[in-house]
């Protein structure tokens, strides 16, 4: 590969509260940092609605993406002079690393099942489109822009590359972790990511550890293993979400239906009419959908104005665990009295599922269903971490699952023109 | 609520039994790009189309009893045998899953092994590539498995078959 690219004068650090510093000394690196399309990032929030649950969690995807770059760069470090690792995939491994989530959107889980978007897709056409991204990265090389869409599709040849970037242990989860960890004040977010890093090495076409590390692995996974529980699937943020995914619904329901806004939600009408192009698409981050909101609030339509004040101003619906089997039959019952008190259940009653988040957990699984994490014995074999590993064993067996019912505690409370519903509603949601 | 649960029931409801998580994988991915309303999202993986929210709801529905997951060793490796309980017939019966053909498609799928299916269901992924750009980039993403010209072409043609079956009426 041609380095078109000189090295800067010096090195550029960013200062970074997971990592100290973040060195830049690459000027295509540089360069991409400095594209709008990546300055965007620092519009969405890392952890969408998590900053109404824990409030420090107003990290941007911004620093995320510069924090996978720098573990990246520190991996590559240490892989330097191994056979295995070719140094001419630095600079793809690197802009990769990068740019991983450049696709991504405001909210962008919710919005992807609301409106049925792709972020990957998005990456994709940000970084072979026609974009500074793009132009900055065909400097470099002609071929480098599909390169780098090819490690970030995970479809590149050498999945060495891929498995840096995406794997069960990878530069992207050790980042995420940590900095989900530090930004919403928790402490079992913590694991040892350098120890993690020295013992990483590059074994055919994967990345393995070796097996002296393998303590420091476990407390990635139970790390991981509680980070889920305890923030990702959080049940007040999942409350948010929510109530996010009905508004986006209501709005775009209104919109179809002809409803005449105060304000047109110009930024959203390609959304909605599925016509969405890259150029509106950048467009979007979460400073626009917060603002469209706050309009919102002085909209006619009831049912939007209350979901965006309950948004903004966290008045969140409540939950009950639901099993299905329990409640399958009572759910419609619910729904008809939801109905006689003139609460939408639509809107206002809603299941969720904890395999509607998009977070996972460890699983060895079985044989090519999805790489497991390898470890590296002394006589040169791989053993498949959790089978040499009892905590890993342990928590990653059979798999704890959850169903939530989300409903408006304070609309039933408040139902005084509507007594024998409320009853029913309420007597229902005790079952 | 819960309708993207009830199609998975459904879809091994109709199997009567799906050996192995990967083939489980596949089946769901080949489906999806047959136009059948799946709604788990998948990526590329070391193994092909591989989606974490299908391996989720798939635990989802054995923990609620919906669905037998039988845990067995093969060769060092653990592998998983899936079929529908009576419980899961129960809760299948309380929806109306318009999924025409979908039976006749299962079964097809279901009696080819799963190493032909990531094959498949990787061609699938790179349709929006060129055949000689699909059989180029499948003999890079999949080296280790080795398919020959004769396995990638067999592949192609059981695509044909998949979407003749599909349009004819």
């Amino acid at each position: 590969m041609s380095q078109k690219f000189a090295e800067l004068d010096e090195v550029k650090v960013f200062k970074d509260p997971v990592h100290r510093y973040i060195h830049v000394k690459d000027r295509l690196i540089w360069e991409l940092i400095g594209t709008p399309e990546f300055q965007r990032l620092r519009r969405i929030r890392q952890l969408g609605t998590t900053f109404l649950t824990f409030h420090g969690a107003e990290h941007s995807r911004f620093g995320h993406s510069l924090g996978v770059y720098e573990i990246t760069r520190r991996i590559i470090e240490v892989f330097d002079g191994h056979p295995q690792w070719h140094p001419d995939e630095r600079l793809l491994c690197l802009s990769a690393a990068l740019l991983h989530d450049i696709g991504h959107g405001p909210f962008s889980h919710t919005f992807e099942k609301v409106f049925d978007t792709d972020h990957e897709k998005f990456t994709q056409e940000i970084i072979l489109g026609d974009t500074e991204v793009n132009r900055v990265l065909r400097k470099e090389d002609p071929d480098f822009p599909k390169k780098v869409a090819e490690v970030i599709a995970k479809t590149y040849g050498n999945k060495l590359v891929v498995s840096l970037i995406s794997s069960q242990i990878d530069a992207d989860r050790m980042d995420y972790l940590l900095r989900d960890a530090y930004y919403t004040g928790v402490s079992y977010g913590n694991f040892d990511l350098e120890r993690i890093w020295r013992v990483m090495r590059p074994y055919d076409d994967q990345v393995v550890i070796k097996q002296s590390g393998m303590h420091a692995v476990e407390d990635y996974i139970m790390s991981r293993y509680q980070m889920y529980w305890q923030i990702y699937f959080h049940p007040v943020t999942r409350s948010a979400e929510v109530i996010l995914s009905k508004i986006l619904k209501r709005v775009k329901s209104l919109y179809l239906k002809g409803y005449e806004f105060k304000q047109p939600p110009i930024a959203l009408i390609p959304l909605f009419k599925n016509q969405l192009s890259l150029k509106d698409y950048l467009k979007l981050d979460e400073s626009v959908i917060m603002y469209y909101f706050q309009v919102w609030l002085d909209e006619e339509d009831q049912i939007l104005q209350d979901l965006c004040q309950r948004f903004i101003n966290r008045r969140l619906f409540k939950y009950i665990e639901f099993s299905p089997n329990k409640y399958f039959d009572i759910f419609s019952d619910l729904r008809e009295a939801f109905y006689e008190a003139a609460i939408d259940p639509d809107y206002y009653l809603v299941v969720d599922s904890s395999s509607d988040l998009p977070y996972d957990f460890y699983r060895p699984g079985e044989e090519e269903e999805r790489l497991p994490i390898h470890l590296l014995m002394p006589d040169g074999t791989l053993r498949e971490l959790s089978r040499e590993s009892t905590i890993v064993e342990a928590i990653s067996g059979k798999m704890r699952t959850d169903h939530k019912l989300y409903y408006p505690a304070d609309f039933i409370e408040d139902m005084s023109h509507h007594q024998a519903a409320k009853k029913k509603i309420k007597d229902l949601l005790n079952y | 609520m819960l309708e993207d649960h009830a199609k998975l029931v459904s879809l091994l409801n109709l199997a009567g039994e799906v050996v192995g998580r990967k083939k489980l994988q596949k089946i769901v991915y080949i489906l999806k790009k047959l136009d059948y309303p799946f709604q788990e999202k998948y990526q590329f993986h070391f193994y092909g189309p591989y989606s974490e929210e299908l391996t989720f709801r798939i635990e989802e529905l054995c923990n609620l009893g919906f669905i037998n997951e039988i845990k067995e060793t093969k060769g060092g490796y653990h592998q998983y045998r899936y079929t529908l309980t009576e419980e899961g017939s129960e809760f299948l019966s309380r929806y109306q899953i318009n999924m025409p053909k979908l039976c006749e498609f299962i079964k097809d799928l279901n009696d080819q092994n799963s190493k032909f299916l990531e094959l498949v269901s990787t061609i699938l992924y790179f349709n929006n590539l060129s055949k000689d750009e699909i059989v180029n980039k499948v003999k890079v993403v999949k080296k280790k498995q080795n398919y020959s010209d004769g396995d990638i072409q067999q592949a192609f043609a059981y695509i044909e078959q998949l979407k003749n079956k599909q349009s004819a009426s």
